[in-house]
């Protein structure tokens, strides 16, 4: 099988093969990284542009790991320093980069819907890096890799998703993720904080923590920013920290077994503990470092090889 | 110059329902029903003009209360000329424009300038709604005795709503004793915040920033309840909501002087059209849900909402080929509006009479302004085919704006001639 998409704009628009495809590519993609010499030629004279609309730098720095490790060659644009910042629209900019025949555009962008509308617009393959409260699609396939690494399998288990909901690219992104690949998903905190409808994906919510937590496989929390006091999404982060806060007390009543995932950058002492963030459950380093295989993967899988045929 | 309109069937709500002739010499109507006499008119001579309107459709010229003609300040987006050219083309004799002008239209200069930018073009009224408050900000009233004295016939926030109650009260009280139509654009501002399109599950999977609907309703309970202190009447602009229409039609019970319109893309679309974030849809308030459709086409039906207003909003296409949450609100409307308001006939939601009172009696009668085809009146007249098909093609439209969600949409029924004070300013026989 191999991808005939392209554009990976999100989650919801990805079949479950073709997240099986992107995942066990990925796993030989992890591979390359841990031998000495880091670096295939695979994606030689490819050229892979990251467009960051948005700060990043976990994010931008595994794409550019990753497009390296291919031996893409790999140019970076940032907000401050392009000319979005001299007022060019999004369409022109995303013309005079086609202009320059780039292979595959890496986007972040803090309008919802902004890969798509590159996509559109433009013959090179879109990745989406993060639109608004959108999708981060690579963020969650390297979840589910890093889960699937951990459990051996995704479906059947019980994903908790705990946290700023309402806000969150990768809540949403996981909702369709994890639900496709069979797992069940919970979602939970402050209803300020959890958007209209979203059982609709398939997920179910609770605003208690407790419930939250025991009998999850997995304990996904997400960061809380605190400019979201401005909104009235929440009192404090004191009394946040203590409702929804992941503390090794409440961890004691989580399963044995259980993970501790985080898309970073975290929030020592709010929604996670130092204690927690460190502790023999937490995979979130493992995040990081599937997030480069994962990109490598979606980067080959789109650039190397056959070009796509399809427009969509 | 005379000019006889033949066998057409005249929609006159109110005042007559059926075939006959009319009969206008220069810019007023001389005689109707059937086969005037233009002997017995006093005149000797033939018709210079007969326009055959057999199996046609002949209504009082129609009105749209909500148009933004974007001149001054906006030409690139509309200027006055191209605006009435659109409205012309899509029927309509008269058309209110919106004060959210560069500068706003907040005084006598501006009003008196639209008016004669809009004489010159001679293709349509025009009536300039003026500001409810200086330069839009909320901070002052703006002068509507001058403004009413140069021309204007309501006020408005349109665009930037008045979130204080106090100025809002007194606007309506200013207003009444002026004789001046207040026209509330009812949202909250905080409630609205930073929201691009309806607040539901759409949004939630589009990753979009909400708007709730009590962000709508919620002003226009305000307003009712000013309306009631106060006892001006009140016309509530573009209502898209289920709860607006419940408010409206519990006021209406009551006995409150409100009046409201609503738009056809609120009776025709749903929030489904914004999806693949398609910005010809983005509009402010957005296009809400089935139940809400439903609901506004109930109300149009029992007389809740009293008219079909386009809230015409013409941009120019780079405001509008951007990311979602950037593009400008609003869509063109005037060369749509008749074709979706026949369509509502055509479901058997309202009758064609009802259609044309929303169209045209009912903005006549809201405005204070004589609207009937009686001799003696100016002869501003639609002459509607509901029968052909068209495929809507916005390269051709009249209007500078193409920022349409109905582009390439196969409708039926439009315009084929337009007259306003006797002129034939659009037709398409």
């Amino acid at each position: 099988m191999q991808l005939i998409k392209k554009d990976i704009l999100d989650m919801e628009s990805l079949s479950s093969d073709e997240i099986n495809l992107i995942l066990d590519t990925a796993k030989q993609m992890k591979e390359i990284s841990q031998r000495p010499i880091k670096k295939v030629p695979t994606l030689r004279g490819k050229t892979v542009v990251l467009f960051f609309y948005e700060a990043s730098t976990r994010t931008r720095g595994s794409f550019d790991i990753a497009a390296k490790r291919l031996s893409a060659d790999c140019h970076s644009i940032a907000a401050n320093t392009s000319s979005m910042v001299k007022g060019e629209t999004l369409l022109d900019t995303a013309k005079n980069l086609e202009a320059m025949n780039p292979d595959v555009i890496v986007i972040r962008h803090s309008s919802a819907g902004a890969p798509h509308f590159l996509a559109q617009n433009t013959e090179a393959s879109i990745i989406n890096a993060g639109d608004g409260m959108h999708a981060h699609p690579t963020q969650s396939l390297l979840d589910l890799m890093t889960v699937k690494e951990a459990k051996g399998h995704i479906e059947g288990l019980r994903i908790a998703i705990i946290g700023d909901i309402s806000h969150s690219r990768v809540a949403r992104c996981n909702c369709h993720g994890f639900t496709k690949m069979g797992a069940e998903v919970i979602l939970a905190g402050p209803p300020t904080m959890i958007p209209k409808g979203i059982e609709q994906l398939g997920v179910r919510v609770t605003h208690d923590m407790g419930e939250a937590v025991s009998n999850s496989d997995v304990i996904m929390m997400l960061r809380i920013q605190k400019e979201r006091q401005k909104g009235f999404l929440f009192s404090t982060e004191r009394e946040y920290a203590r409702t929804f806060g992941l503390s090794l007390k409440r961890l004691e009543k989580a399963r044995d077994d259980v993970l501790v995932m985080h898309p970073g950058p975290i929030n020592r002492g709010v929604e996670i503990s130092s204690e927690v963030a460190d502790g023999p459950h937490s995979i979130i380093l493992d995040q990081v470092t599937n997030g480069v295989a994962v990109r490598m993967a979606v980067l080959y899988l789109l650039a190397g090889g056959v070009r796509h045929v399809d427009a969509h | 110059m005379l000019t006889l309109i033949r066998g057409g069937r005249i929609v006159d709500p109110g005042n007559m329902d059926g075939v006959g002739d009319i009969l206008i010499e220069e810019d007023r109507i001389i005689q109707i029903g059937s086969n005037p006499d233009p002997g017995s008119a006093g005149l000797s001579r033939k018709p210079d003009r007969v326009i055959d309107a057999a199996g046609k459709i002949v209504s009082p010229g129609l009105i749209d209360m909500h148009v933004h003609l974007r001149e001054p300040g906006q030409e690139y987006k509309e200027t006055i000329e191209t605006g009435c050219r659109a409205a012309a083309s899509g029927g309509f004799t008269t058309i209110c424009c919106m004060p959210n002008t560069h500068p706003v239209n907040d005084n006598a200069q501006i009003v008196e300038y639209i008016i004669s930018r809009a004489k010159k073009a001679g293709l349509a009224r025009v009536l300039p709604v003026g500001a409810i408050s200086m330069g839009l900000a909320g901070n002052q009233l703006s002068e509507y005795s001058e403004m009413k004295n140069a021309g204007a016939v309501a006020v408005s926030d349109d665009g930037r709503p008045v979130s204080d109650s106090l100025l809002m009260r007194r606007a309506l009280e200013y207003a009444k004793g002026f004789g001046l139509l207040v026209i509330s654009h009812c949202e909250d501002l905080s409630l609205s915040a930073n929201g691009s399109m309806n607040e539901g599950v759409t949004s939630t999977r589009m990753g979009l920033a909400g708007i709730p609907n009590a962000a709508e309703s919620i002003m226009v309970l305000r307003d009712i309840a000013l309306c009631e202190l106060t006892g001006a009447p009140l016309h509530i602009a573009h209502v898209s909501t289920k709860e607006s229409v419940e408010a409206i039609r519990r006021a209406k019970q009551r006995g409150i002087p409100v009046t409201a319109e609503t738009a056809p893309h609120y009776f025709t679309l749903t929030e489904e059209a914004v999806k693949n974030y398609n910005t010809h849809a983005k509009m402010n308030p957005p296009l809400r849900t089935e139940k809400d459709v439903a609901a506004i086409q109930e109300a149009l039906a029992d007389g809740t909402l009293d008219v079909i207003a386009t809230d015409h909003a013409p941009h120019a296409e780079t405001e509008k080929n951007l990311e979602f949450d950037q593009a400008s609100n609003g869509i063109v409307g005037l060369e749509t509006s008749l074709a979706l308001g026949l369509n509502l006939v055509g479901q058997n939601i309202l009758t064609l009479p009802a259609l044309i009172e929303k169209m045209s009696i009912n903005p006549a009668k809201i405005l204070g302004i004589q609207n009937h085809l009686v001799p003696g009146a100016y002869a501003d007249i639609t002459l509607i085919d509901p029968e052909v098909i068209f495929e809507v093609d916005a390269d051709q439209f009249k209007s500078k704006g193409r920022n349409t969600p109905f582009n390439g949409w196969q409708l039926k029924g439009r315009a084929l001639l337009t007259m306003v004070g006797g002129r034939v300013v659009f037709e398409d026989l």
